[in-house]
């Protein structure tokens, strides 16, 4: 791939796609089928080889487009029903390698840097915790503190108290 | 896809075998031709019972999905983080004219002075901006944006 230049308006990743990587992404999207051989079955339906499909699916991992071939856990019906999206102002130039350290944390399930909004929001790094309490949320949020040390001048810790709206992810098969 | 199940599992209902397959499979699956007699082999179990283990744990709503992860940038799209301040007498009726729009995907209230939280997935990198100032201009109200700069995935791990 050529490194891209961003030019917005005609910037297009998905010109990367060729039709057979936007069917087999089409075709996979709902997830892999649960038999012995899943990229000969998946191969079956779009009339490749299997070793096309894993060539394929391969390519579509190096670069990026698949992030990678998982199972996403439910933490609600696993016990994790408390959950709190903790954000930190930490300082810039140790926020990188101190991000990796929290978002290694067991209990940290989504960590991101984000730009400050200040003076209404200081934070630019962003933790969501799980725990099965409140109070097991709480405890969590004093081991990122510990992490963080004096590389954290202020933080918060926002709990959903209602969920407003939640749909999948949509692509679009064109 | 499925629906996250708002139901928390009896106790019990998993095993030791089905702890390791959660965690082990948040990491990857492997691209060979018979992937899951390769990923059960060092779980010490069959290809043909990890199988089975899987259409349990959907059936149950411990996984909510199976396959490759996509990433949206890559394919074209973006994604958002947006925040609004939403007067309390006015929330409702914000509300409504938020989630009216199909580019929000999920939306939360949070415990904040910023206490609407929501997601933005469009299918172009302008489209977020767009959507924002549409919002903006139904509610008169500023849409806050944190796109994500970078991203640290480890993923969780479910305790014995």
């Amino acid at each position: 791939m050529t490194p891209a230049a961003r030019p917005e308006p005609s910037h297009d990743p998905r010109a990367g796609l060729d039709r057979v990587d936007r069917s087999l992404v089409a075709a996979t999207q709902a997830g892999l089928p649960l038999v012995p051989r899943p990229y000969a079955t998946i191969a079956s339906w779009l009339n490749l080889s299997e070793e096309e499909v894993i060539a394929r699916l391969g390519a579509l991992q190096d670069r990026g487009i698949v992030r990678r071939i998982a199972i996403a856990p439910n933490h609600y019906a696993l016990g994790m029903t408390a959950n709190g999206m903790s954000v930190w102002d930490v300082a810039d130039d140790r926020a990188s390698a101190l991000g990796a350290q929290v978002g290694a944390l067991p209990f940290v399930t989504h960590c991101y840097l984000r730009p400050r909004a200040r003076p209404v929001w200081p934070y630019n790094l962003f933790a969501m915790l799980h725990g099965s309490t409140r109070e097991a949320v709480e405890a969590q949020r004093s081991q990122v503190a510990a992490i963080l040390g004096d590389a954290c001048a202020a933080h918060d810790i926002l709990y959903s108290t209602r969920i407003l709206k939640k749909t999948g992810l949509r692509l679009r098969d064109d | 896809m499925t629906r996250p199940t708002r139901a928390v599992l009896p106790p019990g209902t998993l095993d030791d075998t089905d702890r390791a397959i959660l965690n082990a499979l948040q990491d990857g699956f492997p691209l060979t031709p018979r992937p899951f007699d390769d990923a059960a082999a060092p779980l010490g179990i069959t290809g043909d019972a990890l199988i089975a283990r899987l259409a349990r744990l959907r059936e149950l709503g411990a996984i909510t999905r199976f396959g490759p992860f996509f990433d949206a940038a890559a394919m074209g799209g973006a994604f958002c983080l947006c925040a609004m301040e939403v007067p309390a007498e006015d929330f409702e009726a914000v509300l409504t004219k938020v989630n009216a729009h199909p580019e929000v995907a999920h939306n939360y209230e949070r415990t904040h002075a910023l206490n609407m939280w929501f997601v933005l997935a469009t299918d172009t990198p302008a489209g977020i901006g767009r959507t924002a100032r549409a919002i903006e201009a139904e509610t008169g109200l500023k849409v806050m944006q944190f796109p994500k700069l970078e991203e640290f995935f480890i993923g969780f791990r479910v305790s014995a």
